[in-house]
């Protein structure tokens, strides 16, 4: 579960988030909607741990990452959370499967397993016979796929989303979003995804609308 | 959705009585607005006096006698001309959510709880449409993605408007906001 209770932050002078509260509980989706300015980009990143409030606070699973140290919320980043942005920011010099295990890399595991565990998530995303492709050689809609088992390949708690679909046409961004949706539900992980588009938000549970750094609508009313 | 053309098409493959016609239709056509059984046989009536459907036979059965339509060529003819003749893209304009908002504006009513309100429902039936849509296949999968993408293009509306609006009640706002 990812709470975000009351959080406030600025820049400079400038109010980004006001008091800003929400939820997302373990198998649920968030999407989070808003005109440029309205502060969802400054809340991923808060919710992320990447900003630190000014007050409030950030929980994930309980535990408040505000008070933790960079590095460790850069280790709960890495073992907690998977990304995903718009154009699936993939290694190029790296295949798909390779892209896929490096998190599990990261963490320690050994490359036999890791490479498994891949292989199996690319699969489940079928794009299991692009596995040896460099993402140059694939569609934006596999690299994509790819990019999401990339996101839950270590079973993280919470999968954070920006954008993931705006870089692809209608039929390929439904296709990433039914799969994102089905894997986290069925893992149990929380998923936020930040998005303009009011088609990708009518795919998640709930929508939170912010304007000029405050809620303006939760529907369906989200527990705070 | 013309019940009329909709009908014929519905008799083109073989003929059929008004009953099999009434669940046909609500099968692949009534998708919010299940058709009525008098609505039926009226438009029936009126096909067969244009001289676009004809009675083949009539079935004897333990109730009262039903009637089989079949199309004519008159029909086929028409449908044809139906189903290739693009739609005036002005029938979108009569939207009573833009009647709305305008006498919302003339009134002074408060036009942006008009379109605040009207946001909450369209996005509430998107999203009953996703769950439709996972389910769909063929017709009715065209069928669920058409609404869908008339309902975001009515949200894309109301979003410029609402944004059209906070400016038109703040002259001096110079707009440019740098995402944050």
């Amino acid at each position: 579960m990812l709470e975000a209770r009351e959080v406030s932050f600025g820049y400079g002078a400038t109010p980004a988030l006001r008091e800003v509260s929400i939820r997302i509980e373990a198998a649920a989706s968030l999407a989070l909607m808003g005109a440029s300015g309205s502060g969802k980009s400054t809340l991923l990143h808060c919710l992320a741990g990447v900003l630190v409030p000014e007050s409030g606070s950030v929980l994930l699973d309980g535990m408040d990452l505000t008070g933790l140290s960079d590095r460790e919320r850069s280790r709960i980043r890495l073992e907690r959370m998977g990304v995903v942005f718009q154009f699936g920011d993939l290694v190029p010099e790296l295949t798909l499967v390779e892209n896929v295990m490096l998190p599990l890399q990261l963490l320690g595991h050994r490359a036999s397993a890791a490479r498994a565990r891949a292989t199996a998530l690319l699969d489940q995303l079928g794009i299991a016979g692009l596995a040896d492709s460099r993402t140059g050689a694939v569609s934006g809609g596999e690299a994509q796929r790819a990019a999401v088992a990339r996101a839950l390949v270590h079973k993280p708690a919470v999968v954070l989303a920006d954008e993931p679909t705006g870089a692809l046409d209608s039929v390929n961004a439904e296709a990433v979003l039914d799969a994102l949706v089905d894997m986290t539900r069925a893992t149990g992980t929380a998923l936020l995804v930040v998005t303009h588009d009011n088609v990708v938000a009518s795919h998640l549970d709930t929508l939170v609308t912010l304007h000029d750094g405050a809620i303006l609508s939760n529907s369906p009313a989200a527990a705070t | 959705m013309s019940t009329t053309e909709a009908l014929l098409a519905l008799l083109e493959p073989e003929p059929a009585h008004g009953y099999t016609l009434k669940h046909q239709y609500d099968r692949w056509f009534g998708r919010n607005r299940r058709l009525a059984f008098g609505q039926v046989y009226s438009t029936l009536s009126r096909l067969e006096k244009n001289g676009f459907v004809s009675q083949s036979q009539v079935e004897a059965g333990q109730g009262p006698d039903r009637r089989v339509y079949e199309i004519t060529p008159d029909g086929v003819t028409r449908l044809d001309e139906w189903v290739a003749t693009p739609q005036s893209p002005d029938l979108y304009a009569t939207s009573s959510l833009y009647a709305r908002l305008t006498v919302a504006l003339l009134s002074s009513r408060d036009a942006s709880q008009v379109l605040a309100s009207q946001r909450e429902l369209h996005l509430e039936r998107m999203r009953e449409l996703q769950v439709l849509r996972r389910g769909a296949e063929g017709p009715d999968l065209l069928a669920v993605t058409y609404e869908i993408t008339h309902l975001d293009a009515d949200l894309r509306w109301i979003e410029a408007s609402g944004a059209r609006l906070a400016r038109m009640a703040r002259p001096e706002a110079t707009g440019g906001d740098a995402d944050a």
